[in-house]
């Protein structure tokens, strides 16, 4: 237990270092890679809490892919970072003032919340507790069979994202060469090696093509 | 526990859909000349097996997919109705798309996708279904909005409606939550069972700040004001034929997506939403009027009038009865051949190849080409209410069903906005026949006639086929009701 409790404000305390960092550091790429450590941090949070299939989706989706696109973005475009944070004591009173009113809300839901007596009872697809069942044993058996009409229109909504992405941006340009794995593979010796004899004369006369 | 798969049969056409645009997208990538007319083609006829599978599948309401998919005549109608003007909307795009360079097979490709959506939208019975039934329509439809994309207009109006649309799906699912959070459910029948065993007691206040920002959302799809301010500039600036699918297809998903949610899962909350019904169907039928007057553009005012349109179809909804939803299907009935009728004439207005798209491009279109100018004079005075055509019957109904609700300042509100909304179409009858005639058009291509034709017919004969529909929407109408 006592394990446990120390893991979890280790993790806590990194991920709200982090996230300050993310915030704060002068160089974007540094706060690409606190954001990095911050979503590893999340993910041992959500291995705390039994939800290892979402630490594993947080790992794989947000650091693999999302970071690594934040980080494209950050190093290939040419943003201004030092002129988009002028301003900032400007706003300040504003921004704190939404600060304090969303924290106020917060403190009011987290003092009245309840959960309905019968929520339990209640809930869509009941889950068995889990150290009887795998995250992602319990995912699978709802999302491919309740829920495979809702799964498979967002893989068509993906798709015609992809699609949309293809059809707006794709050029047709000439003169691109493009690899041609067929004619790579049909290429014969002959067809592209030609022997020549070469006349033997003066420098290496011992005799090249004999 | 062994899982078990739900029954799919149910959703036969939106699978064949789906299967369909895929297997084009294939076709596509592996046909190198003419692939476009060949998706094309094909795309109407994964359509028209659609439309063949509905009406085989489709029985008496049933729910399948775990409470998330519903069947019922309801849905078959308005599924039909949808199958109808993507088809006839591709249809009619064949030649503009070549003439404009913008033959690429993506488009069926994105218009047989934005057409699996609106089936799902139909057929939503849960609010994530309807959610992602939304977002796979919308998503496809800001694509092809932006379809000529190396013209500033199109590209700007599928941006703007992107960002537009980005931000009424946010307003939906904020309401969704809500409601999710106050009920514990996002299942229709389980939303309906819920209100319903409140009785008359009031529901909370976050409870109808949930309703509203769903109502809010809903209304920015089908463009009612006051979530209409992207429909001019994307009506203007997407290329015809896309327009001509916007203005059909995804306003009748939308209208039937607005009623089933109103009607089945708030049905018990009437009070709750009547009011924000009548509100909104009353703005836009009267911005619909006012706002057409002032257009030159003939696209912009197509519009402004299906603003208006869809003002009229909320006057059915805002009654809340079962004739009311008759009112709604018989309406959007009219709606959609008038419609697909006057964009097949818009996309005929083409001098030495190029569009045109100012009413006074019109100006003696009677004397240089008869046909276009009857026609298209047949689809405005329907689109004015004229009897005994198409458009006339359904502005009856919604009105008989408004006024049987006591909704009588809304009913003659609504009648008035209608002689306003008549000047303006009858001003470009008068332009087309009393004019000095400008250049005459080219010839319009067959389909795009035949479309005109067949639309022309349907409006002009609609009252002698009507009494099938009539019944069938009233049967639907019923079966919607049980919720």
């Amino acid at each position: 237990m006592i394990i446990q409790a120390l893991a979890f404000y280790v993790f806590a305390a990194v991920a709200v270092a982090s996230g300050v960092m993310v915030v704060t550091s002068r160089n974007p790429v540094h706060s690409v890679l606190f954001l990095i450590l911050a979503f590893f941090n999340a993910a041992g949070l959500f291995v705390l809490l039994g939800a290892e299939f979402l630490a594993m989706t947080l790992v794989i989706v947000y650091v693999g892919a999302v970071a690594v696109l934040f980080l494209f973005v950050v190093m290939m475009l040419d943003i201004n970072f030092v002129a988009l944070r002028q301003g900032f004591m400007r706003y300040l009173g504003i921004g704190a003032a939404i600060g304090l009113v969303l924290l106020a809300e917060l403190l009011l839901v987290v003092g009245s919340w309840a959960f309905a007596p019968k929520a339990r009872q209640m809930a869509d697809s009941p889950i068995k507790a889990p150290d009887e069942i795998t995250n992602a044993a319990a995912l699978g058996r709802i999302i491919y069979t309740d829920h495979i009409y809702l799964f498979q229109a967002s893989g068509l909504v993906l798709l015609v994202a992809m699609v949309g992405a293809i059809v707006l941006t794709l050029r047709d340009r000439a003169g691109v060469r493009r690899q041609r794995v067929g004619d790579q593979i049909a290429r014969r010796r002959e067809d592209v090696i030609e022997i020549r004899k070469l006349p033997a004369n003066g420098v290496n006369s011992g005799g090249a093509g004999e | 526990m062994i899982p078990m798969l739900p029954k799919a049969t149910l959703a036969l056409p939106e699978i064949i859909l789906a299967v369909t645009a895929m297997a084009l997208m294939m076709v596509g990538a592996f046909r190198k000349q003419d692939a476009t007319r060949t998706c094309l083609w094909l795309g109407i006829l994964g359509l028209v097996a659609a439309a063949w599978a509905l009406v085989v599948v489709t029985g008496p309401r049933a729910v399948t997919f775990h409470g998330q998919f519903v069947s019922d005549y309801f849905s078959l109608f308005m599924k039909l109705l949808v199958l109808l003007g993507s088809a006839l909307t591709l249809v009619m795009s064949q030649d503009y798309l070549e003439r404009e360079k913008m033959a690429r097979f993506e488009y069926p490709v994105l218009v047989v996708f934005a057409t699996l959506g609106m089936l799902m939208m139909v057929s939503a019975n849960d609010l994530i279904a309807l959610y992602i039934g939304i977002e796979l329509q919308s998503l496809s439809l800001y694509v092809v909005a932006a379809f000529k994309r190396d013209e500033v207009r199109s590209t700007e109006a599928g941006l703007k409606y992107f960002v537009l649309g980005a931000l009424s799906s946010g307003m939906l699912l904020y309401g969704c939550s809500l409601i999710y959070g106050f009920t514990g459910t996002t299942n229709f029948d389980l939303l309906a069972k819920t209100f319903a065993g409140q009785g008359a007691a009031q529901p909370s206040i976050g409870m109808v700040v949930g309703i509203v920002f769903l109502l809010a959302g809903l209304a920015f799809k089908v463009s009612a004001v006051p979530f209409h301010m992207w429909t001019p500039d994307v009506y203007e600036g997407a290329p015809t034929p896309v327009t001509a699918f916007f203005a059909v297809a995804p306003k009748i998903a939308a209208i039937a997506l607005f009623t089933r949610a109103m009607t089945g899962p708030f049905g018990p909350l009437l009070a709750q939403w009547q009011q924000i019904v009548v509100f909104v169907s009353l703005a836009s039928m009267i911005l619909g009027a006012l706002a057409a007057i002032s257009q030159t553009n003939i696209k912009r005012l197509m519009a402004y009038s299906s603003i208006g349109h869809v003002g009229y179809a909320l006057v059915g909804l805002a009654a809340g009865t079962p004739s009311g939803v008759r009112g709604v299907m018989i309406y959007m009935a009219t709606y959609l051949f008038m419609n697909v009728g006057a964009f097949a004439c818009i996309l005929a207005m083409k001098r030495d190849g190029k569009m045109v798209e100012d009413i006074q491009d019109l100006a003696g279109l009677a004397r240089s080409q008869p046909k276009i100018a009857y026609a298209l004079a047949i689809f405005l005075f329907s689109m004015v209410g004229l009897p005994p055509l198409a458009g006339f019957f359904g502005k009856l109904f919604v009105f008989l069903a408004a006024i049987e609700a006591g909704l009588y300042f809304l009913s003659i509100v609504g009648m008035l906005a209608s002689v306003i909304g008549a000047f303006y179409y009858i001003r470009i009858i008068k332009v087309m026949f009393m004019d000095e005639p400008a250049r005459p058009f080219d010839l319009p291509s067959a389909p795009v006639s035949a479309v005109m034709g067949l639309s022309a017919v349907v409006t002009l004969f609609f009252f002698a086929a009507c009494w099938p529909i009539f019944a069938a929407a009233q049967a639907a109408a019923k079966a919607l009701q049980i919720g």
